[in-house]
């Protein structure tokens, strides 16, 4: 009997992320070139140093960072990677912002498909192109199967504040108006129908986008009439509001009416036993405006997709200082209150 | 939204809210039983808008509110186990025990989940053949079908590996404990649409006679609240102890005949400590003996894990109907959701819980 000889080389066309991916080794660069250079290239990145050097226009500069650990990576309407892309860029530009630059880390599972990621970061390249930001520096870490759920994503971003604008949550005047830009729950509820352990199937998706191009028409009709402006992510409106009433010590008063609730994600809370105010959303906006621009504000919105169903849903008082409290349908008034955590179905 | 939004339709419940003024004539105390209902009426501002002398009391239907704390406590012990996938309905995991909730268990390496059906946790047993799956089956008579088919159907698999932490609780004694206690102030019941989906209404019959009480079945929309509301204020201003259903949609007077099968083939009735109010006799369901190598109480060695109330909280008396939450005086103060002293202040169906998020320290009218 004859034996063949063995040739030991690497392996080096994967189909799952490996821990020698994250080693900075041969293998390192190869995900570099076959996953993330094909998708992501730019006159920063591609110079593969350590750092992005930027000249950043002149200005004061904002600066911000989120880490995205959501789970179903895949979900209907997104997926981690725009979300991480989006998320960010909308929270520099819910403080006046005009988003430039992102950097983007990963820590991905070991045993994570690679034409997964490959999709992802597809994905983050064309959020960041709809956007209008680069994607200028990045890293890569891998852990052991077990010690993380497939990947999360941190990203960081720099954007330049428009001259002359003061967005702040601090800034709520008695008399504002508050605009909601569309329907409230959408991506919340498209995450939670997505995940195992539900038995019923819905068509809802995620409202997950970008929100600067919306916003910098807004800020160019009306720089000063915006008191603060902020996109009601985690604890959905409710938590937004709250903060905002918090914040400045003014009461807010919602109208129940004006609320937009899309059906599929009113049956989905309604099974649940969650309020849709409490829900996540990754492409609305809550403003408060000095009342007599709100009209123009409206009108500038609705030219927009993002916000078609924009909608005055109340106003700033001098009563109740750092509460929320709803007009309900009925003529009586509750509180709107943050949720207290992770929103539990019921028992029945 | 089709079967919601005509439930809901304010004009419809403005004209029950003028009918309701209409016919009473003098103060009448009512008591929804469920905190389902309790929860639609304060978030609704229903009570705001009925006349003054219409008073609604808080009933005990609230699954986690009345679940003992030892019940609690055998949970963590059980949660804490390595060899232990611990499921439960999602609303528990943030009740209080006596140091920590099955959150905490969690978060120490506990392998807890929320499902949404106790059937989930079979298919949880089947595919971890290694482990021990335990399902917290608390509830009323709403959840003791789908956990008796639980167990049912893991008796016929001969599934070994899972058992259920069995805290099943009935509503008709639990009315009697409230008309039979000294302070009781309830003249007439909003019985639970969902609890009478199951069981029908016709075991509140011998209530109403024997304690001379009006009781409503109906549901947890505005409207349905409001009529029930209505029939119930007509009832008393009639002097008529009877039991009118005006959840017709859903109740009908014997209930579903194959769920109560279940439940009897599975359950026995047995008593119960309900928490917060004390042992109420033959007020429980437990395993029979021929499933009672599903008892988890069984499986797992816990009856020397005793524990105690806080001395504090007035939970027992807001449940009755005898204390109003804003009435006790930790609300709001030592009790809040972030550090609540009973399960009313955190179960999403306690009362303690909707007053605090809906109405507190706020006037609102």
């Amino acid at each position: 009997m004859t034996i063949a000889p063995v040739c030991f080389t690497p392996i080096l066309q994967h189909e799952t992320v490996q821990m020698a991916h994250g080693a900075g080794g041969r293998l390192s660069q190869s995900l570099m070139q076959r996953v993330f250079m094909p998708h992501i290239h730019n006159p920063f990145l591609d110079l593969l140093d350590d750092q992005a050097k930027l000249d950043l226009p002149p200005g004061r500069a904002a600066f911000t960072t989120d880490t995205y650990v959501v789970s179903p990576v895949f979900f209907p309407g997104g997926n981690i990677g725009e979300l991480a892309v989006n998320g960010t860029v909308n929270d520099l530009a819910v403080g006046g912002a005009k988003p430039l630059y992102l950097s983007a880390g990963f820590v991905l599972e070991e045993g994570f498909l690679l034409a997964e990621l490959e999709t992802i970061v597809k994905s983050m390249a064309e959020a960041a192109c709809r956007a209008g930001v680069m994607i200028v520096t990045g890293d890569t870490k891998v852990v052991g199967k077990g010690q993380r759920d497939r990947i999360f994503i941190n990203t960081s971003g720099i954007g330049i504040i428009r001259e002359g604008v003061n967005l702040s949550c601090r800034n709520l005047k008695v008399g504002d108006s508050i605009i909601l830009s569309g329907t409230v729950g959408d991506h919340g509820m498209a995450i939670m129908t997505s995940r195992e352990g539900l038995s019923f199937q819905s068509r809802i998706t995620s409202d997950c986008a970008a929100l600067n191009g919306m916003i910098g028409s807004i800020l160019d009709e009306v720089p000063l009439a915006i008191h603060a402006m902020r996109d009601p992510t985690r604890g959905g409106v409710a938590a937004t509001l709250n903060e905002l009433a918090v914040s400045s010590s003014v009461g807010i008063e919602i109208n129940e009416t004006t609320i937009l609730v899309k059906p599929d994600v009113r049956g989905a809370c309604e099974l649940l036993g969650i309020d849709p105010l409490h829900v996540a959303n990754e492409g609305k906006l809550v403003m408060a405006v000095a009342a007599d621009k709100v009209q123009t504000v409206l009108d500038v919105m609705r030219t927009f997709d993002l916000g078609r169903d924009a909608v005055i849903i109340g106003s700033v008082v001098d009563d109740h200082p750092g509460m929320v409290v709803m007009r309900t349908v009925y003529g009586s008034r509750r509180i709107i209150d943050l949720p207290l955590g992770e929103q539990l179905p019921r028992i029945c | 939204m089709k079967f919601i939004d005509e439930y809901r339709d304010p004009q419809l419940a403005r004209k029950f809210l003028d009918e309701i003024r209409r016919t009473t004539t003098r103060h009448w105390t009512i008591m929804e039983i469920c905190g389902g209902q309790t929860h639609s009426i304060i978030r609704n501002g229903i009570d705001q808008l009925l006349p003054e002398s219409i008073e609604l009391v808080h009933g005990p239907g609230c699954p986690v509110c009345v679940t003992p704390l030892e019940s609690i406590e055998r949970a963590l012990a059980i949660a804490s186990r390595k060899e232990v996938i611990f499921t439960s309905f999602g609303d528990m995991l943030r009740v209080p025990g006596n140091s920590k909730d099955l959150f905490m268990a969690r978060s120490e390496g506990g392998d807890v989940r929320i499902l949404f059906s106790p059937l989930d946790a079979l298919q949880i047993a089947r595919d971890n053949p290694t482990k021990e799956v335990v399902f917290f089956a608390v509830g009323f008579e709403t959840t003791a079908p789908a956990n008796a088919m639980a167990v049912w159907q893991a008796a016929r698999e001969g599934i070994k590996n899972f058992s259920v932490l069995v805290s099943q609780v009935m509503v008709p004694p639990a009315m009697r404990a409230i008309l039979l206690s000294p302070g009781n102030r309830v003249q007439g019941f909003l019985a639970a649409g969902h609890v009478c989906a199951v069981m029908g209404y016709e075991e509140y019959e011998p209530v109403a006679h024997e304690f001379n009480v009006p009781v409503v079945p109906t549901g947890f929309e505005p409207v349905d609240l409001l009529a029930g509301i209505l029939r119930t204020v007509e009832l008393l201003e009639e002097g008529r102890a009877e039991v009118v259903n005006c959840y017709g949609r859903v109740v009908s007077r014997e209930g579903n005949l194959a769920a109560k099968q279940t439940i009897s083939k599975v359950f026995e009735v047995t008593d119960r400590q309900w928490r917060g109010i004390g042992l109420i006799p033959l007020s429980g369901l437990g395993l029979r003996a021929e499933y009672a190598h599903f008892d988890a109480e069984k499986k797992f060695d816990l009856t020397h894990i005793r524990a105690a109330e806080s001395l504090l909280c007035m939970s027992g008396s807001v449940l009755q109907g005898i204390l109003k939450p804003d009435a006790c005086p930790a609300f709001s103060r030592e009790c809040t959701p972030e550090h609540p002293l009973g399960a009313t202040m955190v179960s999403s169906e306690g009362a303690c819980a909707a007053y605090y998020n809906y109405h507190r320290n706020f006037d609102v009218s």
